[in-house]
């Protein structure tokens, strides 16, 4: 019910309707809700309406966030099964 | 598909997993809330159960519109069908949600009820204009994501001046369903149901802003991350969560930056206001009635109020004896404490609404989590 997906805004059709394509599918939504979105943007879809904006740079830094984290979980994975792994050990 | 599949990467899932082990202090647990139903789903398909350590419990909250409509609303809706001879439109996720006397939205539909499956509230209005000589009743639920889309729908209703259409109001709101939580009995008396913080709701948090949350973690002393709904954006959420316990803070933080400001979408907000005033007090399925929790219709729109229009009232109704979605919705009872779960109760065959829609906990344990309660026996050679 709540679930929104990012579409990308192909052509702006008039005051507050526009073409969005998402996953390969293009769609007619309103964008009264969102007026300053442009051709380009990634705005999130729910329920036939753009409800926000998706800012690719936020977007971006996230995603690398992530990879920092996850690395420095995997690191310090590696050093526990060392540890546990060195004779005496984990004990 | 852009900007969704980057947020699944099962490799980084089990980086941030082991990143989230390595920062649990050994000797404590850690059991947090997810508002949303979005979540609920996200944590069962993408198996992020599984992947966080054995001390990190999420407990499901109420955060799914459909899984809290109680029975009396939908009653509501099937009573304007089939005595009224409305048609009736709503999204499809209402439709198979038990009513009372064994009936549903769709079992109506079947003994003759006039009810459409719109997709959104414009469709509902493009209803009223070609059935001029009906009245059209949009059956109107969800949270703050589809409140917006109802705003517009009644402000361009009242634009056109249409004679047949009207609003059944049922949109509730999200901050006062967590106050309610968190003054209930449950959480108040530690101990039955434990929670150390709360995954915010996402696509709410779009429209509203992460602002309304920064009460609970200041007068509560609950940390709140507003995540996306993806399974990374979930464990994410989880670490900025164990680390705000560890370090004995208590305040609102965004992890989904890419869509979620402080203020929300102010256009939304905007025509929300417009059309909607706060209701005194509400049913949730599970939570009861939760004052200002929920919104109707202004005066100023009140010839487009179904409730006003049909002289509807409003009786509550009590689930079924022998269903559990009132505590699983509170975090109380989990799915398979239910004796009818899985049995009885199936996605095909649903007895509760958290068995319908599939953000519901019901639902989510059944398509995804079902075989995790298997022990696994291994045969002897
Ligand atoms: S399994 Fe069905 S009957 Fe039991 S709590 Fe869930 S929805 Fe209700």
């Amino acid at each position: 019910m709540c679930l929104a997906l990012p579409a990308r805004v192909l052509a702006l059709l008039s005051a507050d309707e526009a073409v969005v394509e998402l996953g390969g599918v293009k769609k007619t939504v309103s964008m009264a809700l969102t007026p300053e979105a442009t051709v380009g943007d990634y705005v999130i879809v729910h329920v036939g309406h753009a409800i926000g904006l998706l800012d690719a740079l936020e977007a971006e830094r996230t995603l690398a966030l992530f990879a920092e984290m996850a690395a420095a979980g995997d690191a310090a994975a590696a050093a526990a099964q060392a540890q546990a792994a060195a004779p005496g050990g984990g004990a | 598909m852009k900007y969704v599949d980057e947020f699944r990467d099962g490799a980084v899932a089990r980086g941030l997993a082991a990143a989230i082990a390595a920062e649990l202090q050994p000797d404590r647990r850690y059991s947090f809330m997810e508002f949303c139903g979005g979540h609920t789903h996200a944590i069962a398909r993408y198996g992020v159960a599984e992947l966080l350590p054995p001390q990190v419990r999420m407990i499901h909250g109420p955060g799914c519109p459909v899984c809290v409509l109680p029975i009396g609303r939908i009653d509501q809706a099937i009573q304007m069908a089939l005595d009224q001879g409305a048609i009736v439109a709503t999204y499809g996720d209402t439709m198979r949600v038990p009513a009372s006397q064994s009936l549903s939205l769709m079992k109506a539909k079947a003994r003759g009820a006039d009810i459409r499956m719109v997709y959104s509230a414009a469709d509902a209005l493009k209803l009223a204009r070609q059935n001029p000589q009906r009245e059209v009743v949009f059956f109107a639920i969800g949270f703050e994501t589809t409140t917006p889309p109802t705003a517009l729908a009644l402000r361009q209703a009242a634009r056109e001046d249409l004679p047949n259409f009207s609003v059944l109001c049922c949109h509730v709101l999200t901050p006062s369903a967590i106050t309610h939580i968190l003054e209930s009995a449950e959480v108040r008396q530690y101990g039955t149901v434990p929670i150390d913080g709360f995954v915010g709701p996402a696509h709410v948090s779009i429209i509203i802003g992460s602002g309304p949350y920064e009460h609970f973690a200041e007068e509560y002393r609950k940390p709140v991350v507003i995540a996306g709904f993806e399974p990374l954006d979930v464990m994410q959420a989880v670490l900025m969560l164990v680390r705000q316990v560890n370090q004995g803070r208590a305040v609102v933080e965004n992890e989904f930056t890419r869509a979620v400001t402080r203020e929300g979408n102010l256009a939304a907000q905007a025509a929300v206001a417009e059309v909607f005033e706060l209701r005194e007090r509400f049913e949730w399925r599970g939570l009861g009635e939760v004052p200002y929790s929920a919104l109707k219709i202004r005066p100023a729109y009140a010839r487009f109020d179904a409730e006003l229009r049909f002289g509807l009232g409003y009786t509550p109704v009590p689930d079924h004896k022998k269903c559990e979605c009132g505590a699983i919705l509170r975090g109380v009872k989990r799915p398979t404490d239910c004796t009818l779960f899985g049995t009885v109760c199936t996605p095909e065959n649903p007895m509760g609404s958290c068995m319908v829609s599939s953000e519901g906990a019901c639902a989510a344990h059944y398509s995804y989590g079902r075989f995790r309660d298997i022990p696994v026996v291994s045969v002897p050679a």
